[in-house]
């Protein structure tokens, strides 16, 4: 298990961000390091603005740092081509689900894509996805537009999902969901990561969710990552945002689910 | 179980990788008793490589389920590669089959997720025909729906009339800019390019009459009555109207005009009317500019071919066009801006919230008003027939 688990999935080495405006620079980041192991479900905490999202899109290479490296899985995140799905997975916020196809279509997208796959693998392939996300074969032909939030998270999973990548990245995952529809959604994410053996990345402003599912958090202040490790190691640092993160109202009403006996995260 | 035993190697193969013999996907038959081996990574990357992809579908001709299969071989098995042999075993279990443990549980998964697709359900022809009358005629729809618009427009501009320092005034100077200002330098160019190409066409001709003199009438009536107007509208449409529709229409997706409601701000009045009263007044102007760059345009071109003096042309063009041409041409490109703005708005409100929707409110905006002007253009030609003309 150590050994496995010293694998790198995600490597960030010395990177700045700067948002250039009018009223000067704004350096986001500054000498950022990070790295992420196989396995893990790694949470990224930090107040607005610190870059969380960015950070996550520099690890897609949808942005470049000003900076520094960003490896993943062992290769620079920009050479992401049509196999990008076969590698990383990324659930964005609002789901970012194309509009114009049917629920099936939109999972099945990157296998298509490929040219290769005959087609009724791929239809089979895209329902077997879509169930997985706790969704009925009945909602295959829908549009985008008919779904609630919290199908349009699943249905985005799926996509996500459909070429296995090993490392999956999740942008507010819960964001806008009802509680309930939101404790749904961590049970399956953590029945995925238990199923596929996925590495995940998630950026959460939900401290149930931070809980609930994260194998280590690591925490954005100062334009760094100012600590990162298990919850309650991260809870004891001393720094005036982590006191005023966890340690409020909020924060002790959601720590008390970590006092309960769960059973144990997997993988770790 | 922990997560990470099951894939000891799901790291994707690095390009190096890919050409070794170990990783592509194949089976082998092992001769002694028909024994199926599958072996290398039966994974999504690995089918995306054609020539793995080909020799794969090869090698799986001749085997089914009835063979006994081993799978231990395989260094890696997605979803996608469970499918496929899921798929190929026609959905069933091999007869006998010798797999490990992570293999067995994603083909198990496989196994528990593979449905029959759901039938598309498609509305027949009652239902369709049911729908259709329904929804009754499509004209008396479009008729309803422009009533409702025009009616809106004259209650809104009703409002503005009864408290006019209330007014959207900034919005619309705003869109006089982005419609009117902005677009002076194309339509010039276009109305100039206009004239030079109608004058060299006319002055061939009037040549052989020896009428060269009649090119001033010839331009200045086709190009100040007809031509500047339509053109400049067309333009205009295309250029503005495809705008105001995308607007809106993103409004609608992105929900501002639901904020817009429920802040008791109403469309017509907020949204509609500035735009269609920055049209009204911009249209005239817009049409002028086009027809004097398109004398100046014609001017020049029988200048250099029928050695029409500028002086003259210029002398001989207020007795070739009375001044009602301009009046009529003005009032023209009135409506021709009303019914832009009005038209560019409808379909930007009728946009669905999904992209193609979007795309298509677009293309009807244009291509509708670009008719709906030259529609009313024809129309305005018959009922105006006697006038302005000497």
């Amino acid at each position: 298990m150590t050994e496995a688990a010293s694998e790198v999935v995600v490597d960030i080495r010395g990177l700045w961000t700067v948002f250039e405006n009018d009223r000067g620079d704004q350096v986001v980041h500054r000498d950022l390091d990070l790295t992420i192991y196989r396995g893990e479900v790694l949470s990224l905490v930090g107040g607005s603005g610190t870059g969380k999202t960015v950070l996550l899109r520099q690890i897609l290479g949808l942005e470049h740092p000003d900076k520094g490296v960003v490896s993943v899985l062992g290769a620079p995140p920009a050479e992401l081509s049509a196999k990008g799905a076969a590698r990383v997975g990324m659930l964005f916020q609002h789901g970012a689900l194309f509009s114009a196809f049917s629920v099936l279509d939109n999972i099945a997208f990157p296998l298509r894509e490929l040219k290769l796959l005959p087609r009724d693998l791929i239809r089979d392939a895209a329902l077997v996805k879509l169930q997985m996300v706790g969704l009925g074969p009945e909602h295959a032909y829908k549009m985008p537009a008919d779904l609630s939030g919290g199908m349009i998270k699943r249905v985005a999973l799926a996509r996500a999902l459909i070429m296995d990548p090993p490392l999956l990245l999740l942008d507010e995952p819960t964001a806008g969901l009802d509680p309930e529809s939101s404790d749904d959604f961590c049970n399956l994410l953590r029945r995925l990561h238990q199923d596929l053996g996925l590495t995940v990345v998630m950026v959460t402003h939900d401290l149930d969710t931070l809980f609930d599912l994260s194998t280590r958090i690591a925490v954005l202040a100062d334009q760094r990552v100012i600590v990162s490790g298990e919850a309650r190691d991260v809870i004891a640092y001393p720094h005036p945002f982590i006191h005023d993160y966890f340690l409020g109202g909020r924060g002790q009403r959601a720590m008390e689910a970590l006092h309960e006996p769960r059973a144990p995260a997997p993988g770790l | 179980m922990p997560p990470a035993a099951p894939r000891p190697e799901s790291l994707p193969a690095s390009p190096a990788r890919q050409g070794d013999t170990d990783a592509a996907p194949r089976v082998e038959r092992r001769d002694d008793q028909g024994v199926v081996t599958a072996l290398g990574r039966w994974t999504s990357l690995a089918f995306s490589q054609p020539r793995d992809w080909q020799a794969l579908t090869q090698s799986l001709e001749g085997t089914g389920v009835d063979q006994p299969w081993d799978l231990r071989g395989i260094a890696q098995l997605d979803h996608i590669g469970g499918q496929l042999l899921w798929n190929h075993w026609g959905q069933a279990w091999p007869a006998s089959i010798e797999l490990g443990e992570s293999h067995k549980a994603v083909l198990e998964h496989v196994q528990q997720f593979t449905t029959a697709a759901p039938p598309r359900i498609e509305p027949d022809w009652f239902e369709r025909l049911r729908h259709a009358l329904n929804r009754g005629p499509v004209l008396m729809r479009i008729g309803r729906d422009a009533l409702q618009l025009l009616g809106q427009l004259v209650i809104d501009i009703g409002t503005l009339i009864r408290a006019p320092h209330r007014g959207p005034w900034r919005d619309f100077s705003g869109h006089l800019y982005h419609i009117g200002a902005t677009a002076l330098p194309i339509t010039a160019l276009v109305g100039l390019l206009i004239g030079v190409v109608l004058a060299y066409l006319t002055s061939q001709q009037l040549r052989q009459y020896g009428a060269e003199t009649f090119i001033v009438n010839i331009l200045g009536l086709s190009l100040i009555r007809e031509l500047g107007p339509v053109l400049a509208a067309v333009l205009i449409a295309g250029r503005s109207g495809s705008a105001i529709t995308a607007q809106i229409g993103v409004m609608r997706v992105t929900e501002e005009l639901d904020a817009m409601r429920v802040m008791g701000i109403p469309h017509g009045y907020r949204l509609v009317m500035p735009r269609v009263l920055a049209l009204a007044i911009a249209m005239p102007l817009i049409s002028i500019w086009t027809s004097a760059a398109a004398i100046i345009g014609g001017m020049l071109a029988a200048n250099a071919t029928l050695d029409i003096s500028l002086s003259f042309f210029l002398q001989a063009l207020p007795r070739a066009v009375p001044f009602g041409n301009v009046v009529l041409a003005m009032s023209k490109s009135a409506v021709f801006g009303v019914l832009i703005a009005l038209i560019a708005c409808y379909f930007g409100m009728k946009v669905k919230p999904n992209t193609e929707s979007l795309g298509r409110g677009t293309t009807s905006s244009v291509v509708t008003s670009i008719t709906m002007v030259i529609l009313v253009d024809a129309l305005f030609a018959v009922l105006f027939r006697g006038v302005a003309f000497r």
